[in-house]
């Protein structure tokens, strides 16, 4: 390790850096901690007890781990096999075709619900068009474990997808190229040579596709709670807009379970990785192209059938819903109607708020967070020292963490009055603003760190020589350097913070609604409609900051933006 | 007032030991070379004077100033000093101009003024009119030299060199060593220029430090160095030859001594006070001769290495079977590999015993 000695300016800027970082991320999971186990300062394991003899727990938590194992078991053949169709195979069309499967992942799960919901229901528009509908008043074939599962998967696909194709890009040609020069046939390459090799990738994808599921809120919401299918995160969620902030300390035992599954399958990956044969990483000639020959339109075709079924005729149903004047109306050139999109958009007080309020959420914590990046990003990047890993990590974990266990750990930390400002947070908007701050630190993080780990360490020690110190390198050699990612890390930040329900679900309040809340609460006040037309939008505006992102694709660090090949 | 002091520099890295107790002084204006193979810690004790490294013990002095020691540390930014990256470490991000300004923009100069030392050093170094090229458009050589004027616009008296001409074609090496060489002329500044290749030491330097396992073996002028290494690593190091073991059976006062080789005795320059006894003695090429019948010692030609004009020969003396001596001879003059000729030391130099 290389220590190079740090100038006052640069210290006082990194000390002021951790505890922000300590702030945001260390302190709310430390204190969610304490109350779970020490409630009121006391070790008092009966409360800990007493949530683990609930019956109600145990049947959560099953269900918990029943949906997540299931998802992750579709992720992993869908975005196992997308994997190696795209990477080992001769397939055209590559880019869009990883566009549109990635998008599932960029998309608000709340509203990847409300489509299906829309597209199979027995008022889907869509269907109802075509005369496909089922029979009024029979029960909503994905309410329940199935459709949990199979959107789980759906939305997790992506995440393995890039496990799973960043271990392939490290497979050396080579090991290849000898089964062929032993006479194996592809097939046979793929399931002897290459699966084999795959399987800590494919593991460490899963194991985030895991983790991922424990902590969804929008999918069962929006599938189990009509069904009365509760896992633990709509339990934590049902405890707490039921019984107020009287129940603090049992959902925060709830979390803490929630926590512990979601550390345990991190923990799980990272010792994965660190078993990862290192021999498969160094760098030989990368792997083939297989010809799929006269088969490869007909994959071709199944690509983008596939594809039109997950993504397209959702989004179409959604699209559908939100033109009708109202639910079982057909959609008709007599029926269709904007006057949704007015409704929401101007009519509606709430709706109209929460636009507001998550766009403006969304733009200052992406703001903010990326002002605060680059310097933490080049610390942590240009001095590693042990202090420094252990920051990076700290800032992992609220993102890590389920949102909802991040929310209670708010909570807990705001309710009471500030000290010296002698205000509380909770029930303000400013509340959901430090909850973002704190767990999307990361997304903004990761681009800088990205970026700089490209940057010749040589650029920044030739400004020293020159007698630039540290504000005037971060401001005119590493922020034109990093730019780029950094502004890609801020647009990554904004397009999850406003898509995002799992943390303002627990933490809104009147006059400080959030797009996901709105959604949500239309959707359970049966207004489907309006929903759907709520829906739209947050979707076009996930895809056109997605384009605007794709903008700046060829100066972004390799790897920044999940969808770029 | 630029000299540059090392005094028992000392660094490690966990269990290895990068730089071993180096002392060294460099003169104001000298133009120093350090020789090693990777991983000696040359690139180490450079980093060091630039101060992007910290001694463990000793202390390193610019001019009179301590700038690391036991309780001094001056920044790297402080310094002062230069410094021509193996990448060149130019900003892509900014024009050229822009890079050989950008030390005088830190210390605040008049925005004419710059203009006016940032078009100096482009001429300078031959690159008038580029300065509103990018990094990106230039080549490898150019590159070098926009480098290169950015230590002359910031008039550092110091300048360090990490294997500037590493990445460049062998052909560009030969001229960007002669700009390296102008460029010391046109700043008086000290140099320190780190190379594994000793021909780019011995070529330019008025002085080389050859380093091993983290210590400085010797410090010498090129010629010194060639012909009088104080041991068989650095003779081994620095040029082409051999080291033999043989006797030395006489001293003499004008520094010479008698030695017995090859079953002969031979007269070969010595360190005043040589000893007696065993010892090595190194042969160069130029060292040897092919004599006629009768005179020298047998040997026979083990390898012929056509260059072109010259050709290398290898051979090996008959009463020395472990021992492979180089020629370098005429073309024409050269003998078929497995013949046998008869060779004579005109020349040689017995390695001091430390």
């Amino acid at each position: 390790m290389r220590w190079i000695p740090a100038s006052r300016g640069e210290h006082v800027a990194f000390l002021t850096l951790l505890g922000v970082v300590v702030l945001l991320a260390v302190v709310p999971v430390g204190r969610l901690a304490q109350e779970a186990l020490a409630p009121g300062g006391k070790v008092d394991p009966a409360l800990l007890a007493g949530v683990l003899e609930n019956p109600a727990v145990w049947r959560a938590a099953r269900n918990t781990l029943t949906v997540s194992l299931g998802g992750v078991v579709l992720a992993v053949a869908l975005g196992g096999a997308f994997a190696l169709l795209v990477t080992l195979t001769d397939l055209r069309g590559k880019k869009p075709l990883v566009f549109c499967f990635m998008l599932p992942l960029m998309i608000a799960p709340q509203v990847t619900a409300l489509a299906w919901i829309d597209l199979f229901g027995p008022n889907s528009t869509l269907l109802g068009a075509l005369g496909l509908a089922p029979p009024p008043g029979t029960r909503h074939p994905l309410y329940g474990p199935q459709g949990i599962i199979l959107l789980l998967g759906l939305e997790q696909a992506p995440v393995v997808f890039l496990a799973v194709r960043a271990g392939l890009r490290a497979l050396p040609g080579d090991l290849v190229e000898a089964a062929q020069a032993a006479g194996a046939k592809p097939w046979r390459i793929v399931r002897t040579i290459v699966l084999p090799l795959m399987v800590p990738a494919i593991a460490a994808g899963g194991m985030l596709a895991f983790v991922g599921n424990i902590g969804n809120f929008g999918i069962p919401a929006f599938l189990g709670i009509p069904a009365g299918f509760t896992v633990l995160v709509t339990l934590i969620y049902q405890r707490l807009a039921g019984f107020g902030t009287s129940v603090l300390s049992e959902v925060a035992a709830l979390s803490l379970l929630l926590a512990v599954l979601a550390l345990g399958g991190l923990a799980l990956n990272g010792w994965l990785a660190r078993r990862r044969d290192v021999r498969v990483t160094t760098w030989t000639t990368a792997a083939p192209e297989w010809s799929l020959g006269r088969w490869r339109r007909t994959v071709e075709i199944a690509c983008w059938a596939a594809l039109l079924l997950i993504l397209v005729l959702p989004f179409l149903a959604l699209v559908a819903t939100a033109l009708v004047p109202a639910i079982g109306v057909a959609l008709t050139s007599r029926s269709v109607t904007l006057a949704n999109f007015h409704f929401v958009l101007l009519d509606y007080a709430a709706t109209r708020r929460a636009f507001v309020n998550s766009a403006t959420l969304s733009a200052v914590a992406a703001t903010l967070l990326v002002i605060v990046s680059v310097p933490l990003g080049y610390s942590l990047v240009v001095r590693r020292a042990a202090l420094l890993r252990a920051v990076s990590f700290a800032a992992e974990l609220p993102y890590a963490l389920p949102g909802v266990v991040l929310a209670i750990a708010m909570i807990l930390c705001l309710l009471r009055p500030l000290p010296l400002l002698g205000f509380s947070l909770y029930s303000t908007i400013w509340i959901i603003l430090v909850a973002y701050l704190s767990r999307f630190l990361l997304l903004a993080l990761r681009p800088v760190t990205n970026a700089l780990q490209q940057v010749d360490p040589s650029l920044d020690e030739a400004a020293r020589m020159s007698g630039a110190r540290f504000a005037r390198r971060l401001a005119t050699v590493i922020l034109p350097l990093v730019a780029p990612s950094a502004v890609a890390g801020g647009m990554l930040v904004f397009l999850t913070a406003f898509n995002e329900l799992t943390v303002s679900a627990l933490l809104w309040s009147s006059g400080a609604e959030t797009v996901g809340v709105v959604l949500f609460s239309l959707e359970q006040a049966g207004d489907a409609v309006s929903a759907a037309a709520v829906a739209v939008v947050a979707v076009a505006v996930t895809l056109t900051m997605m384009l605007f992102a794709n903008a700046l694709a060829s100066r972004v660090a390799r790897g920044v933006l999940p969808w770029q090949p | 007032m630029a000299a540059v002091t090392l005094d028992g520099v000392t660094k490690r890295f966990g269990q290895i030991v990068a730089v071993d107790g180096v002392s060294l002084t460099v003169a104001d204006g000298e133009f120093l070379a350090v020789l090693g193979p990777s991983g000696c810690g040359k690139s180490t004790l450079l980093r060091l004077i630039a101060g992007f490294e910290q001694p463990d013990s000793g202390t390193i002095r610019l001019g009179a100033d301590v700038v690391s020691g036991p309780d001094a540390y001056i920044a790297p930014e402080d310094r002062h000093i230069g410094m021509v990256f193996q990448s060149y470490a130019l900003w892509p991000h900014m024009k050229v101009a822009e890079n050989i300004g950008y030390p005088l923009r830190v210390r605040k100069l008049q925005r004419v003024e710059l203009a006016r030392e940032v078009a100096a050093a482009l001429a300078a170094v031959g690159l008038e009119g580029m300065g509103d090229r990018r990094p990106a458009d230039l080549s490898g050589g150019q590159r070098q030299r926009v480098a290169l004027a950015r230590c002359l616009a910031m008039k550092a008296r110091v300048v360090l060199l990490d294997e500037p001409l590493a990445n460049l074609d062998v052909h560009l090496r030969a001229r960007m060593l002669s700009e390296i060489a102008a460029f010391r002329n046109l700043s008086h500044a000290t140099l320190i220029y780190v190379t594994h290749d000793q021909a780019e030491a011995l070529g330019v330097a008025d002085r080389v430090a050859v380093m091993e396992s983290g210590r400085v073996r010797q410090a010498a002028p090129p010629a010194i160095l060639y012909r009088m290494p104080s041991d068989g690593v650095v003779s081994r190091f620095v040029g082409a030859g051999a080291v033999v073991p043989g006797e030395v059976t006489a001293t003499f006062a004008n520094g010479h001594a008698s030695v017995a080789l090859f079953g002969q005795q031979w007269q070969v320059r010595s360190a005043p006070g040589q000893a007696i006894g065993p010892a090595e003695i190194c042969i160069r090429p130029e060292d040897l001769r092919i004599v006629g019948d009768g005179q020298g010692f047998a040997a026979t030609v083990a390898r012929v290495l056509y260059q072109g004009g010259r050709t290398i020969m290898d051979a090996t003396p008959a009463l020395g079977p472990g021992t492979t001596l180089s020629l370098s001879l005429q073309s024409s003059e050269a003998p078929s590999a497995g013949s046998t000729i008869r060779l004579a030391l005109i020349d040689g130099w017995v390695i001091p015993n430390r």
